[in-house]
């Protein structure tokens, strides 16, 4: 038996290697991780909702109709309607177009700035390094909701402040995630090999790096989205998200709390299960694409 | 080690000057004059200059952020703008609830992550197992204030087995101390619960497949006494350090679950104070949040080290 190593079996075979990184390793992936299968089906049902809740909606989630306030759930009103006679299906199908939105550009935000960050630090090393990383330690050093909350507090309650504070919050993880990859592939032979042939950095950042940073970028992008989902819904619960009359998940919840003890299920029932199954989604795809793309976790 | 200790608190300092500058600025940031939007309707502009005097803000920033730090050093954190009290007592005076509250989600939170995550870790791909894993995933996709309001409705109104809100103090009645706590306790802990049981199913599962597993199990050991006796320990060194920071940043989830349940916390005050537009008590809260997290970050890599002498951090 050879314990050596594979034979080098010369640059010819190099094109073939390349091209089963397309299609088919992703068809590959797909049959192999059913479960990421489940989880974009779950998320791309949501985002087709919220897209088409003009159409689907079954009436004006701002009409208000004081008669048939806080009707249980019929044929009317599947959800029922709230405390000013609005239909709680329809606010919750236009819902969507808040929270979505918001995830995605706190995660944006996130990604960019924190990659950015991270890439700098990693890259450059020394003092911008130094500098970067304590920066990162200062935003670490709050908790993340607390810190969410005081920035909106801070800058006035509204849905654009609550998307940059989510998204400063997610900064951290990215800055770090980057960092710590590029650090690791700086060391490597065909990053040196690279440099040597006179590489430019943003060659090297932009042909060698990024490439290999997508996969765990990939899964933080679905596990933090998950997150963000859920610090949106937690302001907005708060009331310090997208103001009334909007209809937003956790504000619909904080309103119909207070009609909770007389009974009045149906207005907190609806939006709770839709942050429930947005956030459960992300979750689940993350741990789904974690399992499939994280090499330590391959078996 | 001490060499460790030293060179953590001396990179804490850098932190926590970040951290000062950040909480003073969080009034800064307020769009405007910060006194328009305080006194709001009764806003006049001797109110403003008052406010202005009160807060300091009619000086340069760095004086205003010098004059902070010096105040600061005493312990003193400023006054409510609301009811005049001193911040420090003001949290103070919430603290005992909070940590009640807190203490007992912990409980819940491991009372249910370790045998389960034990459980699933030596029911590895079986169907518990998979139970399990759905099971974590919902937990921690579900807002505490959604599991809150389940709660409050299955076993509130519905069975009507437990108080809804409120809390009643411990030195008062005990029993109506605890049975209003069931529930906030249970919301609280729950996304613990989840992200602890998934911290020990896989720190269980690397700890199993280790050679002294193999080695005891060999010796005829009992499956019983090998997790007990022999895997347990090892396994649960990754969770302590999860559950540190989640001590931390208790006021995190507090903060909401004190809103739902009505109960008499600094979470509860934070959100009242943010209604409030009381500037000194956000800031001490934040203040305050930021640098137990900080706290608990240090003391979770000590006790880690403490406790896994393979660590070392020379």
């Amino acid at each position: 038996m050879s314990t050596a190593a594979p034979a080098y079996t010369g640059v010819d075979e190099l094109p073939v290697a390349l091209e089963e990184q397309g299609p088919p390793r992703l068809r590959r992936l797909l049959l192999d991780h059913p479960r990421i299968i489940v989880g974009l089906l779950l998320l791309l049902l949501l985002a087709v909702t919220a897209l088409v809740a003009p159409w689907v909606a079954p009436r004006n989630p701002l009409a208000v109709d004081p008669d048939n306030a806080r009707l249980g759930p019929g044929l009317a009103h599947l959800f029922g309607t709230d405390e000013l006679g609005r239909d709680v299906l329809s606010r919750v199908i236009w819902g969507g177009r808040i929270s979505l939105p918001v995830a995605f550009v706190a995660v944006a935000v996130g990604l960019t700035v924190g990659g950015a960050i991270g890439l700098a630090a990693g890259y450059r090393g020394g003092a911008a390094d130094l500098l970067l990383m304590r920066l990162i330690d200062g935003i670490l050093a709050f908790p993340a909701l607390i810190l969410a909350i005081a920035l909106v507090a801070a800058l006035g309650p509204s849905l654009k402040n609550a998307m940059i504070a989510i998204g400063i919050v997610q900064v951290p993880v990215y800055a770090r995630l980057t960092r710590a990859q590029v650090l690791q592939l700086k060391g490597l032979d065909f990053i040196t090999a690279s440099r040597a042939l006179g590489a430019s950095a943003t060659r090297i950042i932009g042909r060698h790096m990024l490439p290999n940073l997508l996969n765990p970028l990939i899964v933080q992008v679905t596990l933090s989205a998950a997150a963000a989902m859920l610090a949106e819904a937690t302001l907005s619960f708060l009331g310090l998200s997208a103001p009334p009359p909007t209809p937003d998940w956790g504000f619909m919840i904080n309103t119909g709390q207070r009609y909770l003890i007389n009974g009045d299920w149906w207005l907190t029932l609806g939006p709770g299960a839709a942050i429930c199954i947005a956030v459960f989604g992300f979750n689940w795809l993350g741990d789904a694409l974690r399992d499939a793309l994280d090499p330590r976790l391959r078996r | 080690m001490f060499e460790y200790l030293v060179r953590r608190l001396a990179l804490m300092v850098p932190t926590a000057f970040l951290v000062t500058v950040g909480v003073f600025l969080l009034i800064h940031l307020t769009p405007g004059d910060p006194a328009v939007i305080i006194l709001a309707e009764s806003y006049t502009p001797e109110a403003a200059a008052q406010l202005h005097k009160d807060l300091g803000l009619d000086k340069p920033l760095p004086e205003q952020y010098a004059r902070y730090m010096g105040r600061l050093a005493h312990g003193d954190l400023g006054r409510s703008l609301r009811n005049k009290l001193p911040v420090t007592q003001a949290i103070g005076e919430r603290l005992p609830a909070t940590l009640e509250l807190g203490l007992a989600a912990l409980c819940w939170s491991l009372l249910v992550a370790i045998p389960l995550g034990t459980i699933a870790a030596l029911r590895r791909g079986r169907t518990v197992d998979v139970i399990a894993s759905g099971v974590t995933v919902a937990g921690i996709s579900m807002p505490n204030f959604v599991l809150g309001i389940l709660l409050i409705l299955i076993f509130g109104l519905v069975l009507r087995a437990l108080p809804v809100g409120g809390f009643a103090a411990l030195s008062d009645s005990i029993p109506d101390n605890l049975s209003r706590l069931i529930l906030p306790a249970i919301a609280l802990g729950t996304f613990g619960a989840a992200a602890n049981m998934r911290f020990t199913r896989s720190s269980m599962i690397e700890v199993l497949n280790q050679d002294y597993i193999r080695t005891a199990r060999a010796k005829g050991a009992s499956r019983l006494r090998v997790v007990n006796h022999h895997a347990l320990k090892n396994a649960l060194i990754p969770v302590v350090t999860v559950v540190g920071l989640q001590i931390g940043a208790i006021l995190e989830g507090a903060l909401v679950t004190e809103t739902v349940f009505s109960w008499p916390g600094v979470g509860k005050l934070a959100v009242d104070s943010i209604f409030g537009k009381d500037f000194p008590v956000v800031q001490g809260i934040v203040l305050m949040s930021a640098l137990s997290f900080m706290l608990a970050n240090l003391l979770v890599d000590v006790l880690y080290a403490w406790l896994d002498p393979r660590i070392s951090y020379a």
